[in-house]
């Protein structure tokens, strides 16, 4: 899920640099308020995850592969605009270090993995879970929160590649970015999420949500 | 330090220990890259050509770990493994680096 560059064009990838650095502002702006001796720890814990998470790379057999994002646990844990600051720190350090995702293509990969994601998880938990204590109802939740928010994502991230052929185009109506129509980019950037990865995030947010749970109930941002 | 940020830590450096399990999986299954994350050489194969814009843009960054590897092709899986956790390292040093400075500046303000 992590744009390349050359894939975006940039009608495309300044627009998200944009919108990406208006929101970056906001959100450190929020932690800074709230900012604690004893958040801070937390949140290069978080970066932390997320960066590692990230690596683990899980194989359709002989198809593709992707990964968890770890961003949905954050936002439930320590709220979304944590998790909007420490992914965008590891996305970044990937791009730049490891070479995972374009330089171009910050804002576009910040955007969908550590703003929109957060959030839609957060408030994905905050609907299905309406208030409940029930343990099984907040575990369900917190696996919603993971699934649909990783599975929007991918599907944000195939727009941003199928629209790519619409409005960056040669007058000879060649591809001068990323090639592939959304009747492509969709079906084979949704059903891989739908069937496998989402499934891992939605699993992993929710085991890790009931440790938290049992032991640092407190703690907890989405409950509060 | 606390007991859950202890925890926390030695989570964090199990998943960078057991991280070359996300390069040995899909070699094990016969997976591919990531969708939409191709080289341009990927990209001419599959659709015979490289788009220009496309060929200006990508590979202008020459990022020091590309991969979380080296750069080279034919590493073993051992080395890659090797590569991957020293990768893993780095990006948790780096992060774990800025965390230290954030909590220095916060604390000379306080």
């Amino acid at each position: 899920m992590h744009i390349p560059d050359g894939y975006l064009s940039p009608q495309t990838y300044i627009p998200f640099y944009i919108v990406f650095i208006a929101i970056m502002a906001r959100a450190i702006k929020k932690v800074q308020k709230k900012l604690t001796a004893k958040i801070i720890p937390f949140l290069g814990m978080a970066a932390a995850f997320s960066f590692l998470i990230m690596m683990f790379n899980i194989p359709i057999p002989g198809g593709t592969t992707g990964h968890a994002v770890g961003a949905a646990l954050i936002a439930l844990i320590f709220g979304p605009w944590i998790a909007v600051v420490s992914v965008s720190v590891a996305l970044i350090l990937q791009a730049f270090v490891f070479g995972d995702g374009g330089i171009t293509a910050i804002g576009a990969n910040c955007f969908n993995m550590a703003i929109v994601m957060p959030f839609i998880a957060y408030g994905i938990f905050k609907i299905v879970n309406n208030n409940s204590v029930n343990p099984k109802r907040m575990g369900f939740a917190a696996f919603l929160a993971g699934y649909v928010s990783l599975c929007f994502t991918a599907l944000i991230t195939a727009i941003e590649f199928g629209i790519q052929p619409i409005i960056a185009s040669s007058p000879e109506g060649i591809p001068l970015y990323a090639p592939y129509p959304l009747k492509i980019a969709i079906p084979a950037m949704a059903l891989e999420h739908l069937l496998l990865f989402g499934i891992v995030e939605g699993v992993v947010t929710a085991l890790v949500f009931r440790y938290f749970y049992n032991s640092n109930k407190e703690l907890i941002e989405v409950l509060k | 330090m606390d007991k859950l940020k202890k925890k926390i830590l030695l989570v964090l450096l199990a998943l960078t220990l057991l991280s070359p399990l996300g390069i040995m999986l899909p070699k094990w299954f016969n997976a591919d890259d990531a969708w939409g994350e191709w080289s341009t050489d990927r990209i001419e194969k599959e659709i015979g050509y490289v788009p220009e814009g496309m060929k200006k843009d990508a590979e202008k960054w020459k990022a020091p770990l590309p991969d979380y590897s080296d750069g080279s092709e034919n590493n073993s899986l051992f080395s890659g493994s090797l590569l991957y956790i020293l990768s893993g390292f780095t990006g948790v040093g780096i992060i774990s680096l800025a965390t230290w400075g954030l909590f220095k500046i916060y604390r000379k303000h306080e």
